[in-house]
């Protein structure tokens, strides 16, 4: 039980105590969690968090298959914004392989990835709302939403586990629609979050409810290991896009957003100025997009094209080779981070010279720091909880991986 | 204040721990280096305490587990982070199979108390002081360590499956 406040023997205490159990399905969880809290009418007095309910073996898994192979298994851990996922991947496999990735796919990484981050955000700002009670904004952006999902269905043929890239750069390049349908996305997605911002920042009911609810600082949240818009809420500048730049993320202009008391509504305006800071990102690698090659030219774990897949028989048995895994990875180790969603999102990966990682461990942004939620949660009451839970972005298939 | 690199942080380390600090390399531009799990309290404490070092934040925490190392079979990789000074260090604690005891982190990182159970979940490494040391992720009844190494995932007995039908 973290940080218990009722003494065990005060037994006449204790017996008006309840012990509730919050989940592992009630729908306010956004996932299978489970949380044993002990009630003092409607007051949170001692909490426990219990998870693992949905847990896969990504790590065990991981250590069977070769690379390629591994990516399927990336993407369903944040389902929110898969690309972040596969493409950490790639990046901690070229990092290994020594791969140059080109600048052209670098920047049609960055744009994915951006898209990516404006539909994990969305979806976690809108049911914030749905948590306080208000359904509209919830439907406003769940249609956004589905145009990022048209746009990755558009460049990769997937919508939710999304596999858009290889090892060394991406699959193919922007067809024309893609960029058109981008293009068209950058225009009217802004009126569309003007409008929920209007209907959200400002609302007193709203306010209400978050402000001040769920308050951790900078300290703590560093002590707990927070990263990404949860730990910039708190005030805490820390972002891997700028500390360690990968994927030519030097080359854009852009801000991080921080707030001041890392309250819940420092996490809900946290989120919606960085999608603002992710269009300005887009914009850019759009503008700048150079011109090039989309794929390293680097036969050791690029696939040949499919086209060629199809027609000629060396470039069949050199795609099987490689998803096969027969071609040996370098020994070494890897630790390479990108910001996810909700945080630094790092593949701690070892190679010890054969065809799969000896050992891979995925560093869940979710997992490191849902282990503050029961210590956010006691002393507020209830439907604080629910809305701290819900502003922490959790998500079920990454915390228990 | 020169800037500090990783070079600074070793040589001070290895002035103030000397011969407990062993296999020094660098990755893929990670400093890595090996420690006994009798010091690695101390040097956590040390580089988290430090005026300029401020090792402050516990990027990751996990296990691996070596079977053919005798002696040092179970390892436990820390990474660690200094926000102020934009610097990595990885360091890694080897312990027997048959004594998986290291010194729990949790005093100084509240991010370790997961992490650490975790660890013990998969590898069973124990974590000495620990406040609550029991499985996470898989059921409390389990009577094993799913990721150490004896634990294969798929059924090597099966004939079909065999590397020579597949021309390897």
């Amino acid at each position: 039980m973290g940080s218990r406040q009722v003494q065990p023997d005060d037994a006449i205490y204790m017996n008006e105590l309840v012990t509730l159990n919050l989940g592992p399905t009630h729908p306010a969880t956004h996932g299978v969690f489970q949380n044993i809290l002990l009630m003092d009418g409607e007051k949170i007095v001692a909490g426990e968090a219990t998870i693992g309910y949905i847990h896969r073996a990504f790590e065990k898994i991981a250590e069977q298959r070769p690379f390629y192979q591994i990516t399927p298994l990336t993407d369903r851990l944040n389902y929110c914004s898969s690309p972040i996922n596969n493409m950490g991947w790639w990046m901690t496999v070229e990092k290994l392989l020594g791969v140059e990735v080109p600048k052209r796919a670098q920047y049609m990484r960055v744009i994915m990835m951006e898209l990516a981050r404006i539909a994990d955000h969305l979806i976690c700002n809108s049911i914030l709302g749905v948590d306080t009670g208000a359904f509209t904004g919830f439907l406003y952006v769940f249609q956004q939403r589905e145009l990022i999902y048209e746009i990755y269905e558009e460049v990769c043929g997937a919508r939710l586990t999304t596999n858009m890239g290889r090892i060394g750069g991406m699959e193919r390049d922007f067809s024309p629609i893609a960029i058109q349908k981008i293009k068209q996305f950058l225009k009217d997605f802004p009126p569309v979050m003007r409008e929920f911002e209007k209907m959200f920042n400002r609302n007193r009911i709203f306010m209400d409810r978050i402000v001040n609810v769920g308050a951790i600082s900078a300290e703590r949240a560093l002590n707990y290991g927070f990263t990404g818009p949860n730990l910039r809420a708190a005030g805490v500048d820390y972002d891997v896009r700028v500390m360690e730049p990968y994927c030519s993320y030097q080359d854009f202009d852009f801000d991080i957003p921080i707030g001041e008391s890392g309250d819940t509504y420092d996490r809900f305006m946290v989120r919606n100025e960085e999608i603002w800071q992710s269009l300005r990102i887009i914009e850019q690698a759009l503008n700048n997009l150079p011109e090039g090659a989309y794929y390293a030219n680097d036969a050791r774990y690029y696939l040949p094209p499919k086209q060629l897949v199809y027609q000629s028989m060396e470039a069949l048995i050199y795609h099987f080779k490689i998803i096969m895994g027969e071609i040996d990875a370098p020994v070494g180790e890897v630790y390479h981070a990108v910001e996810g969603g909700n945080g630094e999102l790092g593949y701690y990966l070892i190679s010890d010279g054969g065809r799969t990682p000896y050992r891979l461990h995925f560093r869940r942004p979710c997992f490191i720091y849902y282990q503050a939620f029961p210590e956010m949660a006691v002393g507020s009451q209830l439907s604080d909880a629910i809305v701290t839970m819900s502003s922490l972005n959790v998500i079920a298939g990454e915390l228990d991986a | 204040m020169a800037q500090l690199t990783h070079q600074i942080v070793i040589d001070d380390l290895v002035s103030r721990f000397g011969g407990d600090i062993y296999d020094y390399a660098e990755p893929h531009a990670l400093p890595t280096f090996s420690t006994s799990a009798e010091r690695i309290l101390d040097i956590l404490e040390y580089l988290y305490f430090h005026p300029q070092f401020k090792f402050q934040f516990l990027t990751d925490l996990c296990g691996v587990h070596y079977p053919d190392q005798k002696g040092k079979e179970l390892g436990v990789v820390y990474h660690l982070h200094s926000l102020t000074n934009n610097l990595r260090l990885r360091i890694k604690v080897y312990v027997p199979s048959d004594q998986p005891k290291v010194p729990s982190a949790t005093s100084l990182f509240a991010s370790a108390n997961w992490q650490e159970r975790e660890t013990y979940d998969f590898y069973g490494i124990i974590f000495n002081n620990h406040p609550n040391l029991k499985r996470i992720l898989n059921v409390d009844e389990m009577d094993y360590f799913p990721l150490r190494k004896e634990y294969p995932l798929e059924d090597r007995t099966r004939r079909d499956k065999e590397d020579k039908y597949f021309g390897r």
